[in-house]
């Protein structure tokens, strides 16, 4: 059961960052600890355009970011997370002019470290475009807390 | 010599530019608000440094081996060291092996200090044009 200030947020947590905003991320829903999203296609988003395929760095972006979600929703609370490092295997290449989708699933969490598994796919998770592994850290921000990364010196 | 970059339309989207001293290529990701995934920090998304870090491997990739398509990539891991800051990125990439089908590729991203790199990039990539 999702904590309800959580699931108020969530939309938001999908799409409200400039970055997420700017490539029209969607939250889709969350089902268990399971978390999924979309990214309607858009001509500027591609990769080659020759083939109209997404590029695969948009691939990644929307695997990072759905990973951030399945952990916030593993946490069942907000906390600043960051991620630590992030693998992703290219499958095969997104249909052109179709939607990218993703799953993304925190299956461990620890008190520092959360691990999750991610999949990008166009029509359904048994033929998948893409696979993720990821490792977040949580409460990342160290108590440096906002406009910490306007500061002069180097942290 | 053409820009890849500049016929990339994600490549566009992120407003990367390609800077060549000699031999040495160097991709720059000017800082932009759209780029920023951490407001209250604030600091940029991974997807923005991932997705830079990747261009600039296709880019050097392409470059070393010109060829009628693009390098497509098999695989990408990235490491973030350091939260970017609300400042331009540069990187720059290094091909540590190209076989007949498969080459790796490592990159890295720094923003004021080269010294203190934001994250790597470590890739394979297709370069077989029939594979």
């Amino acid at each position: 059961m999702i904590d309800p200030r959580l699931q108020e947020i969530l939309p938001q947590l999908a799409s409200a960052a400039a970055h997420t905003h700017a490539l029209g991320f969607q939250l889709e829903g969350v089902e268990g600890r399971r978390v999924r999203m979309r990214v309607p296609y858009r001509e500027d988003l591609v990769g080659d355009p020759e083939t109209g395929v997404l590029a695969g760095g948009l691939v990644t972006a929307l695997l990072d970011h759905v990973g951030g979600m399945a952990v916030w929703v593993a946490m069942n609370r907000f906390a600043t997370v960051a991620t630590l490092d992030l693998r992703v295997d290219y499958m095969r290449a997104a249909e052109p002019r179709k939607d990218l989708l993703a799953e993304a699933e925190c299956f461990r969490l620890t008190r520092s470290v959360a691990f999750v598994r991610a999949w990008a796919f166009d029509e359904t998770t048994a033929d998948p475009v893409a696979a993720a592994q990821a490792a977040y850290m949580l409460d990342s921000d160290g108590g440096r807390g906002p406009g910490a990364n306007l500061k002069g010196e180097e942290s | 010599m053409t820009d890849v970059l500049a016929r990339i339309p994600y490549a566009r989207f992120l407003g990367l530019r390609t800077q060549m001293e000699a031999d040495e290529m160097t991709v720059i990701m000017p800082f932009q608000d759209k780029l920023i995934g951490n407001p209250l920090l604030p600091a940029l998304h991974g997807g923005s440094t991932a997705a830079m870090l990747e261009l600039t491997a296709v880019a050097r990739v392409a470059l070393s081996f010109p060829r009628l398509r693009l390098p497509k990539p098999i695989n990408v891991s990235v490491a973030y060291l350091r939260s970017g800051r609300p400042r331009d990125v540069h990187a720059q990439a290094r091909i540590g092996k190209a076989g007949r089908r498969v080459a790796h590729v490592t990159v890295e991203a720094w923003q004021e200090d080269r010294a203190n790199p934001i994250a790597t990039l470590s890739a394979h990539f297709l370069i077989a044009e029939d594979a």
